[in-house]
């Protein structure tokens, strides 16, 4: 699919830059200097384009998407295997599908985007400086900005895997994309450490292609990954999964030609050398974490959060900066991309009501952290997003009557356990749930009326019960 | 590998097929390292016909490319040493050496921190050594002055010798420099041409080398850690190379801005400590362990000196962002048993000269020992300088680099230029091309790496990696199943989707 051939026909020559309504490509129109336009969204995944997608039917028709890739779609265009859309479409759709579905909303609206195109920096007031090959170097002044750039793998030097550096090691989503995007095999003998969905999805890839995969191995008493995953993708296959295990040494001079791995205490992930043992393989594919990509949002001065490496944000998904908003894999690693399209369509929302409540004057600091909530981690939670609720903001017109959707993690598996959240000492709602796992993100819809209490200090989310292992 | 007969080597070992006898070269130096390099770089501006050997698929493989890129003041090597004399001068010659060769250099200056009241006195110690070495520029530092200067110092340090002279490059750019300069003006640079038996018969040098047989008049021992195999051969000299290993952190970027000075541990019974550095690409690096080896390609790391640097240096920054950590890697330095440099003529083999156990502070030494080399290899044969002398290769202004005006009249005359490959580093195709076609141009990933920094970033080339692979199949003309990380058999990919190999699926079971 090749949306530029299809859409660079259409651009006529009188209408005016950045206008609506074409549906196109529009980096043969910009020309320097500085362009002006209300909503930036910087990044052309699929927290990009839902997010510009429901600005736009919030009214919003001057913005811009930026991609720095050749097409729209981001990493959805290389997972070629089934299972996204099933809460947002009500199928099962592939990637490369999920995201057509989305590009085909941004084609119709005529939501102007640009591939190829690189945000290079970022400023605190709103300035975003793109490159790309046909339009050159450019400054866009935006009145708003959302950021979904997305995330990045964790390679093996963040890691410090001992060892020798030679061929055949790589994180998964690059062997991903060099066999289903490029074509090729990353290798013939495979040992993937990590069991995030990535690695669990390429699991099973990497056998239907012929490749023998030896062991999944998990330092975690469990998988960071989706149960389903770990059923379709490793227990179908006969792969074994490693729980408890690691790479402590890598070794082959030219190409891998082997691992030595271990087992570790669960309680102190301590390697136990005596269970050292050599597994021969060619390749070592890593699956340990991912990291949101907030170098643009540093820059602007945005505030990230330690738990998530994302930016600090409301329950509008705005930041501390005024008029910079966040969602997707930037602002939290999701584990489906049904819900980075949920929370982008909020965010896109609150940034155009933003844009609004600004043209109209009544944006000022004082409105805007009226009354900042923040959302407390207790025991049990990691990972909370949104780190503060916002209560003071009915004067800009930036509250709305939605629930207001509160994702985090748990740090252990609890089974019969229960969420509770508490209003300052009160307790305003609690959820049993069968099993929660660090691999499930667990979310929550909290209902505004129950927290418009202007006394309120702070919420706290806990689990109840206790974690087990293995 | 044949016997040695009497018959001379070059009619029983050259493979080219070709009647005629192989050039008789005037110089043949052996090693492409920063050494090699700066001997051919000097030498290449004579009236000679020169060769370099070089085992590896790109130059700067093997110690060069893995060591702390410290351009040292001199205070630290024995008053007399080779070592001392060879560092002064090199550290006084390097920034317009660097400057010629289009490379990064920065006098960034360098900190010895003592931590105790007995460590004030080592520093005055080192501080008169340095004197008596001809080093300028050195000052004692109390706390709150070293405080002043480097405010993220850890408080422990109590005082600090300061070394202005002291400095930051990039060894392996500048390496490829010195090749690329030396080939432009003539080098015959032969890479993957591994040096095996050598005789002298009649004056002449024969080396038996994986590509047929080269003969020279002399011969310039740059070998790095297999030095003393190349000496021993010939000479009755002998001396021994002992592979010293030494393991480094990288941190990212982010980071970079923490200490401007190169920080050094002052020298104490517990070690001689671990240096905290910027280095000239805006990365942090700590490092190095030192532990002898016995297999002069083992460079691995280990968990042990991994968690050893971090131990000795958190001495010098007490609040080490773990999570900023990008890469780990060692090198091999070659220490000689002698401790100093071996350089110059063998003393019972004319026309050998030796540039041996080149460990710390060889790189800093380099443009001295390649000016001093290259004039005693052109006395031996008696040649004089060329009238014309290429001016070194000048790549194209890295995107990081450029301003912002710069970088859109670039993208304007050429596309490319606006194309990022790397994100991580801001590589653009155009660089990215151009390191593959220039002078002794990239062949492998870790050659653009080296090159062009794609693929070194904090992502350590996640996602750069499918597209330098492409785009040195395109430029180089070969599949990507061709392409390797550092030439050999590493092989980045194993073959093509839907092709199932069948052989292999017989030979393995399932489990």
């Amino acid at each position: 699919m090749d949306e530029r051939k299809e859409t660079t026909q259409k651009p006529a020559a009188d209408t005016p830059c950045l206008a609506p309504g074409s549906g196109r490509d529009i980096e043969a129109e910009l020309q320097p200097p500085v362009d002006q336009v209300d909503l930036v969204v910087i990044g052309g995944g699929p927290a990009g384009l839902a997010a510009a997608v429901s600005a736009w039917d919030a009214g919003c028709r001057s913005l811009l998407i930026i991609e720095r890739d050749d097409r729209l779609g981001g990493i959805l265009n290389q997972c070629i295997h089934n299972g996204f859309g099933i809460f947002r479409f009500n199928e099962e759709l592939t990637g490369p599908e999920y995201a057509s579905r989305y590009i085909e909303e941004v084609k119709r609206r005529g939501i102007p985007y640009l591939c190829s195109t690189m945000a290079l920096e970022l400023t605190q007031d709103k300035r975003v400086i793109v490159v790309s090959p046909k339009i050159g170097l450019k400054q866009i002044q935006a009145g708003a900005v959302i950021l979904a750039m997305g995330c990045r793998e964790r390679p093996r030097g963040a890691l410090g895997i001992p060892g020798t550096r030679c061929a055949g090691i790589m994180t998964t989503g690059t062997a991903q994309r060099l066999s289903n995007l490029e074509g090729y095999m990353p290798g013939r003998r495979i040992v993937i450490l990590g069991s995030g969905d990535i690695g669990l999805i390429m699991a099973r890839r990497m056998t239907f292609e012929g490749a023998q995969v030896l062991a999944c191995l998990e330092i975690m008493p469990y998988s960071s990954g989706l149960t389903r995953n770990v059923v379709q993708c490793l227990q179908d296959f006969d792969i074994p999964l490693m729980l408890n295990h690691t790479v402590i040494d890598i070794h082959g001079k030219e190409r891998l030609e082997g691992v030595t791995i271990a087992g570790v205490n669960p309680d102190t992930r301590a390697v136990l050398p005596e269970t050292a043992r050599r597994i021969d393989c060619d390749t070592l594919l890593l699956s340990v974490g991912l990291i949101p990509e907030n170098e643009l949002s540093r820059q602007a001065g945005v505030t990230l959060a330690d738990s998530t490496r994302g930016p600090v944000v409301d329950q509008y998904l705005a930041t501390e900066i005024p008029g910079i908003y966040a969602c997707g894999n930037v602002l939290h690693v999701h584990d489906l991309v049904d819900e980075v399209s949920a929370e982008s369509h909020r965010a896109g929302q609150a940034a155009v009501r933003w844009l609004e409540a600004e043209k109209k004057g009544l944006i000022t600091r004082a409105v805007l952290k009226h009354h900042a909530v923040p959302v407390i981690e207790g025991k049990g939670v990691r990972g909370v997003v949104p780190q503060f609720i916002e209560i003071g903001q009915p004067d800009a017109g930036l509250d709305v009557k939605d629930k207001w959707r509160v994702g985090f993690r748990t740090d252990g598996v609890y089974k019969g356990g229960a969420v509770v959240v508490k209003a300052d000492q009160k307790q305003i709602l609690r959820q049993k749930k069968l099993i929660m796992t660090p691999g499930e993100m667990v979310l929550l819809d909290l209902d505004p009326a129950k927290l418009a209490d202007d006394a309120l200090k702070a919420l706290t989310i806990e689990i109840e019960g206790e974690a087990e292992h293995g | 590998m044949n016997q040695i007969t009497n018959e001379p080597l070059d009619r029983q070992a050259d493979k080219t097929g070709q009647d005629k006898p192989p050039l008789l070269y005037d110089a043949c130096i052996i090693g492409g390292g920063v050494i090699g390099c700066s001997i051919a770089q000097a030498l290449s501006r004579y009236d000679m016909r020169i060769v370099l050997l070089e085992k590896n698929t790109d130059v700067s493989e093997g110690t060069t490319k893995a060591n702390s890129a410290i351009i040292h003041a001199g205070y630290d090597a024995k008053p007399g040493s080779e070592k001392a004399r060879t560092n002064v001068r090199g550290n006084r010659m390097f920034e317009a050496w660097c400057r010629e060769l289009h490379v990064p250099f920065k006098r960034n200056t360098s900190l010895v921190l003592a931590f105790s009241e007995d460590g004030i006195k080592g520093l005055a110690e080192l501080k008169k050594r340095g004197e008596a070495n001809g080093v300028e520029g050195l000052h004692l530092l109390d706390r709150s002055q070293l405080q002043q200067r480097e405010p993220h110092v850890s408080p422990a340090a109590h005082a600090a010798l300061l070394a202005e002279s002291g400095g930051i490059c990039c060894p392996y750019q500048l390496t490829i420099a010195l090749a690329s300069q030396a080939v432009q003006n003539g080098l015959d640079l032969k890479l993957s041409c591994r040096a095996g038996r050598i005789r002298r018969h009649q004056g002449v040098f024969e080396i038996e080398t994986s590509k047929g047989v080269v003969r020279s008049k002399v011969l310039i021992n740059a070998a790095g850690v297999y030095a003393d195999e190349i000496n021993n051969q010939l000479s009755t000299y002998t001396f021994k190379i002992t592979p010293r290993r030494g393991e480094y952190w990288l941190l990212d970027k982010s980071a970079s801005d923490v200490f401007k000075a190169t920080l050094f541990q002052l020298p104490t019974a517990m070690g001689k400590g671990i240096l905290v550095s910027p280095t000239v690409d805006g990365t942090l690096i700590l490092g190095p362990t030192a532990e002898d080896v016995t297999d002069k390609e083992d460079v691995r790391t280990t968990q042990e000196k991994l968690v050893e640097i971090l131990d000795t240096a958190s001495m010098s920054w007490a609040e080490i962002p773990r999570h900023q950590f990008i890469t780990a890697f060692s090198g091999l330095r070659a220490h000689a048993d002698s401790n100093d440099f071996i350089l110059g003529f063998s003393p019972d083999v004319p026309g050998l000269i030796n540039a041996a156990g080149i460990e710390s502070p060889g790189l800093t030494s380099a443009p001295a020992i390649g000016q001093e080399l290259a004039e005693m290899a052109a006395g031996f044969v008696q040649a004089g300088k060329k009238n014309s002398y290429q001016p070194a290769y000048q790549p194209a202004v890295p995107f990081r680099e450029m301003s912002h005006q710069q970088r859109h009249q670039a993208i304007l005359k050429n596309p490319q230029v606006g194309r990022i490959v790397c994100r991580c580093e801001q590589v653009s195709e155009a660089e990215i091309r151009d390191a593959i076609s220039r002078p002794v141009g990239a062949a492998t990933l870790d050659g653009i790496k080296r090159r062009t920094r794609a693929g070194m970033g904090r992502c350590q080339g996640g996602f750069c990696t499918p597209k330098v692979i492409s785009l040195l199949s395109d430029e180089l003309q070969v599949s990507p199943l061709a392409l390797t990380k550092a030439g050999g058999r590493s092989q980045i990919l194993t073959g093509r989707i839907g092709q199932i190999d069948l052989d292999h699926k017989e030979n393995t079971h399932h489990g």
